[in-house]
C-alpha cells in the first residue's frame, strides 16, 4: 500500500486547535499540507511557540488533529481510535527525544529492544542480536547491560536512536534529539541518524532550533505561526501528487 | 491468542523490572502485607482451633442428632362444619415409649450418606443403690460395638476394661466416689418396675463432665430393655454425621423421612452455637478491616508509582505500548504486592502459631489448615488487583503528549 501511495506521510488540511468549545479556544496549526517522502531527510525549524512540537506529536500519532486528514503509509488516520493508533506507531514510528528518554529501570540493550517486545513479548535470537549489532553501530558495544544514568548524555542519546530504529520504522521523528548536547556530539548524534537513516530506509523529520544542523540536511521545513512558510522540498510536491 | 500472551509477557518483565526498580517502596508495602496476612491467618488458625476444641470437647459426650419418638398427643373428635367446640384438655404424660418399628428406621437411616454412625439406645430413669446409699440414675442400654461410634467410650476408661456382657455395668467416675465403687464391686439397680437386679461394674469411665459422670450408667441393650419394661424397644437413636455444622439441616431431613422427632447438637447446645457465631463474626470482621487497610496502602504506592513512572508511561506510549498493556503492567504489580506479602505473611503466622503451640498456655492446640493458607494467597492477591485497579487505570489512560513531557 505505502509502495503504490509513494509518500511515507501526507498532511492534508490538518488543523489543531486547544480548548475547543472554551473562549479561550486557540488554532496552533491552520491547515497545513505536506508530503514527505522515504529518502526525505528535513529540518523541521521555527521559532518558539510555532507549533512544532505540536505538529510532531500529531505526525506521531500522538494526538489527534481537530480537522484536516494525517495519511502514514496511506492509511488515514484521523477516524483510528487508540489501539489502532497504537499500533501504527509501534510498527511505522520511531522516536527520539530531546532528553533521550530512556527506561531506567532497564538496561540500554533492553531499551533498544522495548518496541519489539511491546509488540512480539519475548525477545527472539534475531532480535536480540539485531538489537546488538544496531548498539555495536552506535559504538556501544560495551553498554550492552549499562542502565541509563551511567551512560553520558550522547551515549544515551544514540541509544535512543538504536531503540528507534529497531522496529525499522518508515518514519523517524526526532524532537530536538541534539537540544541539550555539546556541539561535538550533537554533531556525531547527527550523523549517526543521517547514516542509519539512510541504511534502514526511512525517512527523518527532525525538530531543531541549530540553523547548522538544518542547513545540514537535504531539506528545511519553516514553521512560522501555525503556517509552513518555506519548503525547500516544495518544488518535489507538485511533481509527485500530479 | 498468541500475541495476547507475549504482550502479557512484557507486561509482567515491566512489572518486575518496576518493583525491583523501586525496590525500597516495594520492600516497604510487602511487609505491610505481610504484617496483615500474618495477623488474619493467625487469627483465623486461633479462632478455628479454638472452636474446633470447644465443639469436640462439647460433642465428645453427646450424638450429633438424637431421634426420638414424637410426643403423644390427645386426639380430638372432628366436629361438623359451623359447630363450636369448646375443649378442656388434660395435657397427656409422656411415658417412655419403644421408636415403632425402630429396626427399619435404622436401616434407612444408615442408607443416608450424610450420616456417618448410628446406634440404637434405651434410656430410663432408676435408682443405683449400695448398701444403704442410693442415688437417681440415668440407665443407657447400649449395643457398645455400635455406640462406641458415636462416643468412644473406651478413650474415657478410668478403671476396668469395656465391655457389655449380660449382667455387667460401666459407671461414671463421681458415682463411684458417691457409692464407694471399684471395678468388680456389685451393683444394685431399681427401676421401680421389678425386683432390683445386681450388677458387676466393669468400668469406670470419666467424661469430663461431672453431671454425666454422676448420673450415666451404661447396661447392654437387652437387660436395659428388660429392666426398663420394654422388651424389644429402643427409645432413641444416636447419630453422628459427617458434617457437624449440617447437622440442624440433616437432623430436619430425618424428622421429615421418618415422621419421629429429630434434635441436633446445634438445638441443643444453641447458646454455645451463638458463641460460635459471634466469634466467627468478629473473626471475619478482622479480615475485612485488614484487607481495607492492606488494600489503601496498595492502593497509595502504586498512585506514587504511577505519578513517578509518568514519564516512563508516556515514552512506552510512544514505542508502542497499548493502554491494555499499561493497565496490565501496574495489576501485575498490585497482584504481586498482594501475593508476596501473603506469601512472607504466611510464613510469619506460622512461626506465630509455632510459637504459640509451644510456648503458649497449652490449653488447645492451633492448627493451620491447607484451606487458610491458600484462602489468605488468594485474598491478598485479589485485594491487590482490586486496590490496583484505580492506580492502574489512572496509568492506562494518561495522554502521551503530557506524560512525555512529565518532569
Amino acid at each position: 500500500m505505502s509502495e503504490q501511495q509513494g509518500h511515507v506521510l501526507r498532511l492534508a488540511g490538518l488543523r489543531k486547535s486547544y480548548n475547543v468549545g472554551l473562549p479561550n479556544e486557540t488554532e496552533v496549526l491552520h491547515g497545513l499540507d505536506l508530503i514527505v517522502e522515504r529518502e526525505d531527510f528535513a529540518a523541521l525549524i521555527g521559532p518558539s511557540g510555532s507549533g512544532k512540537s505540536t505538529l510532531l506529536n500529531l505526525i506521531g500519532l500522538l494526538d489527534q488533529p481537530s480537522a484536516g486528514e494525517l495519511y502514514l503509509l496511506g492509511e488515514p488516520t484521523s477516524t483510528m481510535d487508540d489501539a489502532e493508533r497504537t499500533r501504527l506507531r509501534g510498527e511505522s514510528i520511531g522516536f527520539v527525544f530531546q532528553f533521550h528518554h530512556l527506561v531506567q529501570a532497564f538496561t540500554a540493550l533492553d531499551n533498544v529492544l522495548m518496541p519489539l517486545m511491546l509488540r512480539y513479548g519475548r525477545p527472539d535470537r534475531a532480535s536480540i542480536d539485531k538489537a546488538r549489532a544496531l548498539l555495536a553501530a552506535m559504538g556501544l558495544e560495551k553498554y550492552a547491560q549499562t542502565r541509563p544514568n551511567q551512560l553520558s548524555g550522547g551515549q544515551q542519546q544514540r541509544v535512543a536512536i538504536a531503540r528507534a530504529l529497531v522496529t525499522e520504522p518508515a518514519l523517524l521523528l526526532a524532537d530536538e534529539p541534539t537540544g541539550n548536547l555539546d556541539t561535538h556530539t550533537a554533531a556525531d548524534v547527527f550523523e549517526l541518524m543521517r547514516r542509519f537513516g539512510r541504511e534502514v530506509g526511512c525517512a527523518v523529520l527532525l525538530v531543531t532550533h541549530d540553523p547548522r544542523l538544518s542547513a545540514a540536511c537535504d531539506r528545511t521545513i519553516d514553521l512560522v505561526d501555525g503556517r509552513i512558510v518555506s519548503d525547500t522540498g516544495a518544488d518535489a510536491v507538485p511533481s509527485m501528487s500530479a | 491468542m498468541r500475541t495476547c500472551f507475549s504482550r502479557l509477557w512484557t507486561a509482567w518483565l515491566l512489572a518486575l523490572q518496576f518493583l525491583r526498580d523501586g525496590r525500597g517502596q516495594t520492600v516497604t508495602i510487602m511487609v505491610g502485607v505481610a504484617v496483615g496476612v500474618a495477623v488474619v491467618v493467625f487469627v483465623s488458625a486461633l479462632i478455628q482451633g479454638l472452636q474446633a476444641n470447644i465443639i469436640q470437647r462439647t460433642l465428645g459426650t453427646q450424638a450429633h442428632i438424637r431421634v426420638m419418638p414424637p410426643d403423644e398427643l390427645n386426639h380430638l373428635q372432628p366436629v361438623a362444619a359451623g359447630a363450636l367446640q369448646l375443649v378442656w384438655e388434660d395435657k397427656r404424660a409422656q411415658r417412655r415409649r419403644s421408636i415403632n418399628n425402630w429396626q427399619q428406621v435404622v436401616a434407612t437411616l444408615d442408607a443416608l450418606q450424610s450420616v456417618q454412625a448410628l446406634s440404637p439406645v434405651i434410656t430410663g430413669p432408676a435408682f443405683a443403690g449400695r448398701g444403704a446409699a442410693l442415688e437417681s440414675v440415668a440407665l443407657t442400654g447400649i449395643d457398645l460395638r455400635r455406640y462406641q461410634r458415636i462416643i468412644p467410650l473406651s478413650d474415657y476408661i478410668v478403671a476396668g476394661s469395656a465391655r457389655l456382657e449380660p449382667g455387667e455395668a460401666m459407671i461414671g467416675s463421681e458415682l463411684a466416689t458417691t457409692l464407694g465403687l471399684r471395678v468388680g464391686d456389685k451393683l444394685r439397680l431399681d427401676t421401680g418396675r421389678q425386683n432390683p437386679t445386681v450388677v458387676n461394674v466393669v468400668a469406670i469411665f470419666e467424661l469430663g463432665v461431672r453431671e454425666l459422670d454422676a448420673r450415666n450408667v451404661y447396661l447392654g441393650l437387652k437387660q436395659a430393655q428388660a429392666l426398663l419394661g420394654l422388651p424389644g424397644g429402643v427409645t432413641q437413636l444416636d447419630l453422628v454425621v459427617e458434617d457437624i455444622f449440617a447437622a440442624d439441616v440433616i437432623a430436619r431431613r430425618i424428622a421429615r423421612l421418618t415422621g419421629l422427632e429429630a434434635e441436633s447438637w446445634m438445638e441443643k447446645n444453641s447458646q454455645l452455637m451463638n458463641a460460635l457465631s459471634a466469634q466467627s463474626l468478629s473473626t471475619n470482621m478482622i479480615i475485612v478491616f485488614v484487607s481495607l487497610s492492606v488494600a489503601f496502602g496498595i492502593a497509595s504506592v502504586l498512585s506514587v508509582s504511577v505519578v513517578q513512572r509518568t514519564r516512563e508511561i508516556g515514552i512506552l506510549r510512544a514505542m508502542g505500548a497499548g493502554r491494555q498493556q499499561i493497565l496490565h503492567v501496574f495489576l501485575i504489580q498490585g497482584a504481586l504486592y498482594g501475593l508476596v506479602g501473603a506469601l512472607i505473611g504466611i510464613a510469619g503466622a506460622f512461626v506465630l502459631v509455632w510459637v504459640f503451640n509451644t510456648f503458649g498456655p497449652g490449653l488447645f492446640y492451633i492448627p493451620v489448615a491447607n484451606t487458610l493458607v491458600l484462602f489468605a494467597l488468594v485474598l491478598a492477591t485479589l485485594v491487590g488487583v482490586l486496590a490496583a485497579a484505580v492506580p492502574s487505570r489512572r496509568a492506562a489512560m494518561l495522554d502521551p503528549v503530557v506524560a512525555i513531557r512529565y518532569v
